[in-house]
């Protein structure tokens, strides 16, 4: 593996690599590696006598067809996939003629959701009367339909839809017979953990037959979080078209609130959640993730504040005021300092070595550990004082199943810094450990209930 | 002999980790080791042993360093890890066992 003397073989070389390196699944150290092994074949192949060029048309033979080679490269490396889907030129050909039809099921099954919404008006149960009602079962409106189009995007059969239409029938069955009581806290309980448990379903017809394989349950998680952005996105153009709705029709003295409060604002929230998927399955070949982005922006600016705030709390002593809204707050703190871990690493190159941001991640998780056994001494020390009651179970749980994940995901980065484990070990529990919180959220709304006597 | 692509895939990765229980090695090496042991009869398109020694590094097989060759390039060497020797030692017993129920038919073809 020399450089040779030979000067138009080096010029072959490299207009070789200039080509191969035009292949995005192709990284740089990877087409090193590649051009190292073609040096090689190539200094054997001259020293056994043949010429330059003809060793080199060998050497690139040898190597294998470059669109072969790049797609096994993106099965190795998935999360590359992502960014660039690679199909060969028959697969991108299909695509082109399904996407219409696809453009037509997506188009129907928002227009399906938007008019799910409107379907108990006509059983006289109106958005600003049953509140209660819509909340119970937002996510059986829109969830159902968004399964239904991964089912046939991914070609699933009849036989997975109807087992995956058993955890909506529950739901729905649950969610309405419960005799809760007015208000009540398991009420509100049930209402917040429905669509995280049925966010598993869906999650089963996203990854079709790789729920057991990593790199399938780690897509959904991209997945799910460019669906959030994307939302977020179409629900800001949602707000102003709502607001030049209004203020054009109330320019000729008509009062189109109605029009906003029933129609636009419901319909179109249900209609994104299918719409964004749909973007996100379409996009994510061209664009970057914006997910792992706000990742790397955000985790030093939470790294600061934890850090910060349990400094101020150690200099002034004051304890955690143990509110309702306290305990949620840090509930969702720690659900974010999650996301944070669970989105550096789907973005991550899980062979590069450790760098600077790594042990900032690992500084976050260490500090999110302290806070959440500041806050889970404060629920436990409500709980002996006054009992247990459906919140700070539900409080509990959900820090004790937050704890474990971020005391051990500390633990793997700490191994993983000082170059004792491999990041993919980090990568692989997160995964791992992914469906305990839909589960816990179905054990909130199937158990809870009963077991307080709905109060 | 032309091997069928199926059973080059299937072997790919035990041959790899055995060759790597050898010593530490790299990709060229690696290749020319699988033509040596096979007398010739079992020749990869070359470039396809990097993406299986990439899954194989990201699923903690093999582990992978950086270091300078003799001619002063940089070349990337792969050694075995410890769970690498576990899935090695599985891969064995399962050729092993497919081996062993080859064998005992043709045998019996033979002398039959």
């Amino acid at each position: 593996m020399t450089t040779f003397t030979d000067r138009p073989l080096e010029e072959q070389i490299s207009q070789w690599r200039t080509y191969v390196r035009r292949r995005q699944v192709l990284h740089g150290p990877d087409v090193e590696e590649l051009e190292g092994h073609l040096r090689e074949q190539l200094a054997a192949l001259t020293e056994s006598g043949l010429a330059g060029d003809e060793a080199f048309l060998v050497a690139v033979k040898r190597m294998g067809s470059l669109d072969a080679l790049s797609r096994e490269f993106a099965l190795a490396h998935s999360e590359r996939l992502w960014k660039q889907l690679v199909t060969s030129p028959d697969a991108a050909e299909e695509s082109a003629k399904t996407s219409h039809t696809e453009t037509l099921i997506v188009l129907g099954l928002a227009i399906a959701a938007a008019i799910a919404i409107k379907v108990p008006t006509l059983f006289g149960l109106r958005l600003d009367g049953a509140e209660m009602f819509y909340a119970r079962n937002i996510s059986l409106f829109v969830l159902p339909l968004l399964t239904i189009y991964f089912l046939w995007k991914r070609g699933a059969g009849v036989g997975r839809g109807l087992m995956l239409a058993l955890p909506f029938v529950a739901g729905a069955v649950l969610a309405n017979i419960f005799p809760f009581q007015k208000r009540s806290d398991t009420e509100v309980l049930a209402v917040l953990h429905l669509p995280i448990a049925l966010w598993l379903a869906v999650g089963f017809a996203y990854v079709r037959n790789r729920w057991f394989s990593s790199p399938g349950r780690m897509d959904f998680v991209r997945y799910s979080g460019e669906l959030a952005i994307y939302y977020v996105l179409i629900a800001l153009g949602g707000g102003v078209f709502t607001a030049f709705t209004m203020m054009m029709f109330m320019a000729i003295g008509i009062n189109a609130q109605w029009l906003a409060g029933d129609w636009l604002i419901p319909c179109g929230a249900m209609g994104a959640v299918i719409v964004g998927s749909w973007l996100v399955e379409a996009k994510q070949s061209v664009i970057e993730n914006m997910a792992p982005v706000l990742t790397r922006l955000f985790t030093p600016l939470f790294t600061i504040l934890l850090l910060v705030f349990l400094a101020t709390m150690v200099w002034t002593g004051s304890p955690i005021n143990v509110e309702r809204e306290v305990l949620i707050g840090f509930d969702l703190l720690l659900v974010l300092i999650v996301g944070l871990v669970l989105y550096a690493a789907s973005a991550r190159d899980p062979q590069a070595p450790p760098d600077f941001f790594d042990g900032l991640q690992l500084l976050l998780v260490v500090s999110a550990l302290v806070v959440d056994g500041v806050a889970l001494a404060a629920i436990a020390a409500r709980i002996s004082e006054f009992g247990f009651t459906p919140n700070r179970v539900a409080a509990l749980g959900e820090n004790l199943i937050l704890l474990i994940n971020l005391a051990w995901s500390a633990w793997l980065y700490a191994r993983f810094l000082r170059q004792r484990g491999s990041f993919a070990s980090l990568e692989q529990w997160q995964i791992a450990y992914l469906p305990v919180y839909p589960i816990w959220a179905a054990l909130v709304v199937i158990v809870f209930p009963p077991l307080f006597g709905y109060r | 002999m032309d091997m069928s692509k199926d059973l080059v895939a299937a072997s790919a990765t035990p041959l790899v980790l055995a060759i790597l229980a050898e010593g530490d090695s790299y990709g060229y090496a690696i290749i020319k080791r699988v033509i040596e042991l096979s007398g010739g009869h079992i020749q990869w398109t070359d470039g396809m042993l990097y993406p299986v020694l990439h899954r194989l590094e990201r699923q903690g097989h093999v582990a992978a360093k950086w270091s300078a060759a003799e001619n002063g390039r940089r070349r990337k060497y792969y050694r075995i890890t410890k769970t690498g020797r576990k899935l090695l030692a599985a891969q064995r017993e399962q050729w092993h066992v497919v081996d062993g129920a080859l064998r005992g038919i043709w045998m019996r073809a033979r002398t039959t």
